[in-house]
């Protein structure tokens, strides 16, 4: 079969959907449970701002901590009898820059200063590498894709990266159950491709696919794009293999869907980011791959016409919806300026436009059965007059375009200017209340002309995001970074989410950026309790320091 | 002198239901075929020519009486017609085959000049090629069985006003040429002549009354029996990994090695 469209529209293939790597649904960090917030807001200034710490750039970073031990040569030279493979630039193996791709996050916003990349292939290279490094009081960052959003993944100062890529080994597949049992550094997509060839799907998906460990998505607790199909990992992900601080390995790896057996230890790691144990092996239910695949695009007029069409869409389609994605007109204006700039935009997507958009996706096994519900969906919405207009994919190169208009929201508020990200979870009824109050605060400080007007020094406040969770994104798009901006958005936005109970970080984390936060949305009984898991886990404090909870 | 009364012109786009351009192409089992059990849709080259009939309309100089969708393919390809019309052609034509029959390029035009003088169309805009089999033929056969003119391979089309004046671009190595003719005319399209538009929901359910007229192949005289029998069907030999050398000398030496410098 000839490829006749590979120079125009089609090459957009090559790009898969979900490759690109300003995806903002990177790293998720999912809360089952939103406890209020323990502080007034009038307070809550004072109260979280670590003094001198500025989050955004990561350049005024907590202290180095003078319990740990600095990486010396000698200690390398011990590591190295134990690990398979280095990288250092105490030993000349490697050079001060070359090791820039380890010590600083893909955004550039994080540096670290660690003159040690260990690289272990086994568990047991993992495990003998802890015990050293806690014999000897040695400070240790666990490291996966190095695609987080929030510093997660990178020293702070001197800590020895422990890098899981070499643990990239698919260890068993269970065709019957879909159990899937791998080590921590496989690839997300390399997981997933491997699953497709067997019929199966991996129950994650995100924009970062291409670079993301699956190790790294379960401390992490990444949610992405699947999740209101399949839920989160808290759900899918059956056993766990982990190297504790010490270098005791537990195997959890347990393939059973139900175990009543005493505290479930597995969920404790999920979502952990690394502090309290590397996780080294994942066992993982996969669900079936959906063989039929549609995607439809809605113009609607109002934020309450979209959650109307997402009740309709549930009810009409049932177990066979897989996302449900929305974007305002402003994230919406900001993409189709960024396709015509690539002289992408040829195709005129919608008669009549709206100020909020919305994607369904459907997924399912019967061709024929899917598209007879979805027609009775986009019936009923046409007839009630819910939405404005829509289209609907007609092939796979359409169904891609669709996607594009969601996903590439992120990498086209970047290139419109500097963007103040934001990734919150609120109560789905009141999700874009945190953005039009800052378009309010932002107007009142004089900084915001109009609504994506492009100009000035902010020249949009976008939103957009997973509906099904309740997870809304919001970028402000600023001229450049400046200490103006961000006194008024910071922590404005997080008031804001603390009042309608919300959770400052739906998906991305807390790493660095967001630990002094967590008392938005953590009361200070969670936090002691979570002070007391680590304690326990890791009294020296070595793994992942400075993070999490500080 | 009178002005010329604006003829009518009625467009037939011939729509072919293929293997989607994402999919991945697998040999079937047989050796002699692929799996056709995967996602089907329009071919890409049909979809611009669609596309470019209901611009001619829209254009308003060219008076369009009615653009009709064809498709010879099994029941399936309904839907390959209801893409077409809810894109805003405006009536389809199914000549329906079993599943799996190969229609060869002959048996199409074949079929096309039997509809066609039927039902008095003066204008072709079709596919250069379906991306299935890559034949890229009914367009010429086509015009040679009516008699008529053909614009192949068309990146820019131009009508004046009553028909008497068609031009077409067509691209080819260095540059452009560019071809006059009248109608009828059947003109095959190129992957520049436009960007096709999305079916908007609107018209996916006003497409939905629109009217397909069935046919069987006996219905119409017509005798689909292939000509050719398919021997093998391969796949494509698979890409040798690459090495990676530690100097330029390195490279050279290979380079020697492997007899390209």
């Amino acid at each position: 079969m000839s490829a006749p469209r590979q120079i125009t529209r089609l090459a957009s293939r090559a790009i898969s959907r979900r490759a690109s790597p300003l995806g903002n649904g990177i790293i998720r960090n999912q809360r089952s449970s939103i406890l209020s917030p323990c502080q007034s807001s009038s307070s809550s200034s004072n109260q979280y701002q670590v003094k001198g710490l500025s989050v955004r750039y990561g350049s005024h970073l907590p202290e180095r901590s003078p319990n740990f031990v600095k990486p010396t040569e000698k200690h390398l030279n011990d590591l190295k009898k134990i690990v398979s493979s280095s990288l250092s630039s105490l030993d000349g193996t490697a050079t001060q820059e070359e090791l820039k791709s380890f010590n600083d996050d893909w955004m550039n916003k994080y540096h670290g200063n660690s003159k040690i990349v260990l690289k272990p292939k086994t568990t047991k290279e993992v495990s003998e590498i802890m015990k050293y490094c806690y014999q000897n009081d040695l400070a240790v960052v666990p490291q996966g894709g190095n695609t987080g959003l929030v510093g997660g993944s990178n020293p702070v100062h001197d800590e020895i990266i422990l890098n899981l890529s070499n643990m990239n080994k698919i260890r068993s597949f269970d065709q019957v159950s879909g159990c899937l049992v791998a080590d921590g550094g496989v690839v997300l997509e390399a997981a997933d491709h491997y699953l497709a060839e067997k019929g199966f799907i991996f129950p994650l998906d995100l924009g970062a696919k291409g670079s993301c460990h699956i190790g790294g998505n379960v401390a992490t607790n990444a949610g992405g794009l699947r999740l209101l199909r399949y839920g989160s990992l808290h759900g899918t992900v059956l056993g766990l293999e982990v190297v504790l601080p010490d270098g005791t390995i537990w195997n959890g790896l347990s393939k059973l869907r139900k175990d009543n057996t005493g505290f479930d230890i597995k969920q404790l790691f999920i979502g952990s980011e690394g502090t309290i144990g590397i996780i080294t092996a994942v066992s993982i239910m996969c669900p079936r791959r959906p063989s039929a695949m549609n995607v439809a695009v809605f113009s609607l007029e109002s934020y309450e016409a979209v959650q109307k069409v997402f009740a309709e869409a549930k009810g009409h389609l049932g177990e066979i919806l897989s996302a449900f994605e929305f974007f305002d007109k402003q994230s919406y204006a900001l993409v189709k300026h960024h396709q015509e700039e690539n002289g992408e935009a040829e195709r005129k997507v919608f008669e009549t436009e709206g100020d909020f958009y919305c994607l369904i996706e459907t997924g399912g096994s019967n061709a024929e059965h899917d598209e007879a519900k979805l027609t009775g969906l986009l019936e009923h919405l046409m007839e009630n007059e819910m939405v404005l207009d829509g289209v609907l994919a007609q092939d796979s190169t359409q169904f891609q375009a669709l996607w594009k208009l969601r996903e590439l929201v992120p990498e086209s508020a970047g290139k419109a200017g500097s963007v103040y990200k934001y990734d919150v979870s609120v109560p789905v009824a009141k999700m874009y209340e945190p953005v039009e109050q800052l378009r309010v605060k932002l107007r009142e400080g004089g900084v915001l002309e109009g609504d994506g007007k492009m100009e000035g020094p902010i020249k949009a406040v976008t939103g957009y995001g997973h509906i099904g969770d309740g997870n809304i994104h919001i970028n402000i798009v600023a001229t450049k970074y400046t200490d103006e901006i961000e006194k008024i958005i910071e922590p404005y936005v997080y008031e804001v989410v603390s009042k309608y109970d919300g959770s400052i970080s739906a998906e991305h984390g807390l790493g660095v950026m967001k630990a002094p936060y967590i008392g938005y949305s953590k009361n200070q009984t969670s936090i002691e309790l979570m002070k007391k898991v680590k304690q326990m886990f890791d009294p020296k404090g070595l793994l992942n320091p400075y993070k999490y909870i500080v | 002198m009178r002005p010329t009364v604006p003829r009518l012109v009625n467009i037939l786009v011939p729509v072919k239901r293929s293997i989607d351009y994402a999919v991945k192409i697998r040999v079937a089992s047989d050796g002699k075929s692929v799996d056709t059990n995967v996602k089907h849709s329009m071919n890409p080259f049909d979809e611009i020519a669609v596309e470019e009939a209901i611009r001619l309309r829209e254009k308003k100089s060219t008076k369009v009486d009615n653009i009709t969708a064809i498709s010879i393919g099994p029941t399936k390809a309904v839907d390959t017609i209801r893409t077409a019309l809810a894109m805003g052609a405006d009536t389809g034509i199914h000549i329906i085959v079993p599943e799996n029959t190969v229609v060869e390029p002959i048996s199409v035009a074949n079929a096309l000049k039997k509809i066609i003088q039927d039902k008095k169309f003066d204008l072709v805009i079709m596919g250069k090629q379906a991306i299935d089999d890559d034949s890229g033929s009914t367009g010429g056969m086509l015009a040679g069985l009516l008699n008529w003119s053909q614009g192949s391979f068309a990146s820019k089309l131009d009508i004046n006003q009553d028909g008497s004046k068609i031009e077409v671009t067509r691209e080819i190595d260095g540059g452009l040429e560019k071809i006059e003719s009248k109608l009828p005319l059947i003109v095959t399209t190129d992957l520049r002549l436009n960007e096709p538009r999305y079916a908007s929901l609107p018209n996916i359910m006003k497409a939905k009354k629109k009217k397909i007229e069935t046919f069987k192949p006996e219905d119409l005289g017509l005798d689909f029996t292939p000509r050719f029998e398919t021997i093998s069907v391969s796949e494509p030999q698979k890409r040798q990994g690459g090495g990676k050398v530690e100097s330029v000398d390195e490279l050279v030496s290979k380079m020697k090695e492997a007899g390209v410098i």
